[in-house]
């Protein structure tokens, strides 16, 4: 009875989870299994490993891989620029509100704040190009294809990782640093010996949740690419919408199915490395 | 398939049969009849009637009807005035796709669409979404452009034409022209052609214009691909908004579309190539579930009506009563003037020419402008 009892707070946030999660997940998955008529069919699934597909997971794969790293980086350097300040000074306080807000500033604002500043006609791009000559569009329009996506990306990523990464740092204690002076440690053999091997598992877990949440972008690159469908949620769209290539709305399930294999894999990791931290953050 | 079409004829038989034995034993009372499978006018008893049916009903709910797309705006709010009818416009700029996916999605609400206005791939695949009605002028419309029993109905078209923004680049007189340097980032389509039918049409143009036939795009994609070497294209969607910000200054889109540019953005001029003109109808469809199929019947009456007609004129595309407008003189002769008869060679895909097409592009184009 107690056990019931134990789980019965769960209830309001298990069906949430069910109703708004599982079930249209399921749903759209199993679209893929079948064809236009409502029968079963393999074809979606095969249709994953057509070259024109994997190559989207490819790029796909390779944008989320490139920011993530770029993302994971430069966001633990700036946790590490702000243990150096007060934490309850104004500066941590600015920073982290600011990381918090620019994390979730994703999306069609994102991508259009990027049109207006560095597009072909923005304010940026224009300004370059009068005043210093340099045309940023010279060898092609990187900005409205994958490679573009790259800054944008790195704009929320950079934020969300020093959210999910300034626990940990935080999280060092002053005392091993003191207990490694006391032994005749330098302060490199403390940050090689002690501080890394303590960090890396929140950070490599750190660094598979960015890539999780670049692999599921969509409302970014749906706005600034418009020719090619390059990567996957661009691809699912493609197969929903297009008015010109008829009968793949069910490829979209299959597209669904293959990015969430992906997703498992990536967030199984995630919780391995988390459980591996959690020990040092007790 | 077989089996598919047998029982479509037989259901149109049916309703036919119904509304027409319905129509024998109570001719005088119109709201008896059920607006749902009415086929033409004379089952409601008459134009007056179906007005008064569609007045009853007030509304009329249409999708992805931009306002400033072939002059669709004063076509809407024509119908408002002139019957009294409230049209509920959603999803202006959704695709043709879409506009199935929301009345399969909004099925038996008082939002679903009642009417659609959809690319020709779309109509021949969704043919089980519609109810089959025939406009009183039903033969004006001539025989290749609508479906037997009217399941669908072409309405208008527009030739692809080409944009450009005469202030700042020269016009262009061929297709190789665009090739030239002048054009360094300026030519974009009206968005991607394994998704749009406008882009897609381009594709067809530029095929036919390299000496190609409908019959195998590559030549048309070969073309965008030495664009895209070239420098001169860019893969931004071109809209008006792209137009007027001066971001895409040659634009491959209808005739309709580049001509409504033309008449915001100073100095948009629209140029149709010399030689083979491509052309592609939208069509007219009544949703079979449509909420309020009475306004929907009317809706159709008053889109082949010469007053509707001619607004299509006005707003840059071609409708379909075009020739016999002309032979009874109703036709606004000033509207026409301005885009243009349809001269030369006009050519238009046919489904299998539209579905090899768009196979191609499909594995070809993301490639070609990589």
């Amino acid at each position: 009875m107690r056990g019931v009892a134990r789980y019965a707070g769960l209830t309001p946030f298990a069906l949430y989870v069910l109703i708004f999660l599982a079930i249209p997940t399921t749903l759209a998955v199993t679209t893929g299994f079948f064809a236009e008529d409502g029968s079963f069919t393999w074809n979606n699934i095969t249709g994953l490993f057509t070259p024109t597909i994997l190559s989207t997971f490819a790029s796909s794969f390779w944008v989320s891989a490139v920011t993530a790293i770029i993302g994971a980086i430069v966001g633990a350097l700036v946790c590490y620029a702000l243990l150096g300040t007060r934490p309850d000074g104004a500066l941590r306080t600015i920073v982290d509100s600011l990381a918090s807000v620019l994390a979730q500033f994703g999306g069609v604002m994102l991508a259009f704040a990027f049109i207006a500043t560095i597009g072909l006609q923005g304010l940026a791009t224009l300004f370059i190009k009068n005043q210093l000559g340099i045309d940023i569009y010279s060898e092609s329009f990187w900005l409205y294809q994958v490679p573009g996506l790259l800054l944008p990306y790195i704009y929320f990523q950079v934020p969300l990782m020093v959210i999910t990464f300034m626990p940990a740092l935080q999280g060092l204690k002053s005392q091993w640093a003191e207990a490694n002076a006391t032994l005749g440690g330098t302060k490199f053999t403390y940050w090689t010996r002690i501080a890394a091997p303590v960090l890396a598992p929140s950070f490599f877990g750190s660094l598979l949740l960015l890539f999780a949440n670049a692999f599921s972008s969509y409302a970014t690159a749906a706005a600034l690419i418009s020719q090619g469908a390059q990567i996957v949620p661009l691809q699912i769209r493609a197969a929903l919408v297009s008015e010109t290539v008829l009968g793949r709305e069910n490829m979209a399930g299959a597209l669904a199915l293959g990015m969430i294999v992906v997703m498992v894999i990536v967030m199984w990791g995630y919780s391995v490395l988390q459980s591996r931290t959690s020990r040092w953050q007790r | 398939m077989f089996t598919k079409r047998h029982l479509a004829g037989l259901a149109v038989f049916t309703a036919a049969a119904i509304s027409l034995s319905a129509c024998a034993s109570t001719p005088a009372a119109p709201t008896d009849v059920d607006a749902k499978t009415a086929t033409n006018a004379e089952a409601f008893g008459g134009i007056d009637a179906l007005v008064a049916a569609a007045q009853a009903e007030g509304q009329l709910n249409v999708i992805a009807l931009p306002d400033n797309w072939a002059n669709y705006g004063e076509i809407k709010a024509l119908f408002e005035e002139k019957y009294d009818i409230v049209v509920n416009s959603a999803d202006p700029d959704i695709s043709s796709a879409e506009e199935i996916t929301a009345a399969d999605n909004l099925k038996g609400q008082d939002t679903a669409p009642d009417v659609f206005d959809l690319g020709t791939a779309v109509t021949l695949d969704s043919l089980d979404y519609f109810a089959p009605y025939q406009v009183t002028n039903w033969e004006e419309i001539p025989e290749g452009n609508k479906e037997a029993t009217g399941l669908y109905v072409n309405d208008y078209t527009g030739s692809m034409s080409i944009g450009y923004d005469s202030n700042s680049v020269p016009e262009p007189t061929s297709l190789d022209d665009l090739l030239k340097p002048e054009y360094k980032g300026a030519v974009a389509l009206n968005g991607d052609p394994t998704q749009a039918g406008a882009a897609f049409a381009a594709i067809g143009l530029a095929t036919v214009q390299s000496g190609g036939t409908l019959d195998d795009f590559t030549p048309g994609v070969e073309f965008f691909e030495k664009l895209n070497d070239a420098g001169n294209f860019i893969p931004v969607n071109a809209t008006g908004a792209t137009i007027a910000a001066g971001e895409t200054k040659v634009v491959f889109d209808w005739s309709y579309n580049n001509l409504a540019a033309a008449a915001t953005v100073d100095g948009w001029k629209v140029v149709t190539l010399p030689g083979t003109v491509y052309t592609s109808y939208y069509n007219q469809a009544i949703n079979i579930d449509a909420p309020h199929p009475a306004a929907a019947r009317l809706w159709q009456e008053f889109l082949y009506s010469p007053e509707a007609q001619n607004l299509f004129i006005k707003g840059g595309a071609y409708p379909v009563t075009l020739e016999a407008m002309n032979a009874a003189g109703t036709t606004d002769e000033e509207a026409i003037a301005a885009i243009g008869n349809l001269d030369g060679e006009t050519v238009t895909s046919t489904d299998e020419q539209a579905a090899n097409g768009a196979t191609l592009l499909a594995e070809k184009w993301a490639a070609a402008i990589g």
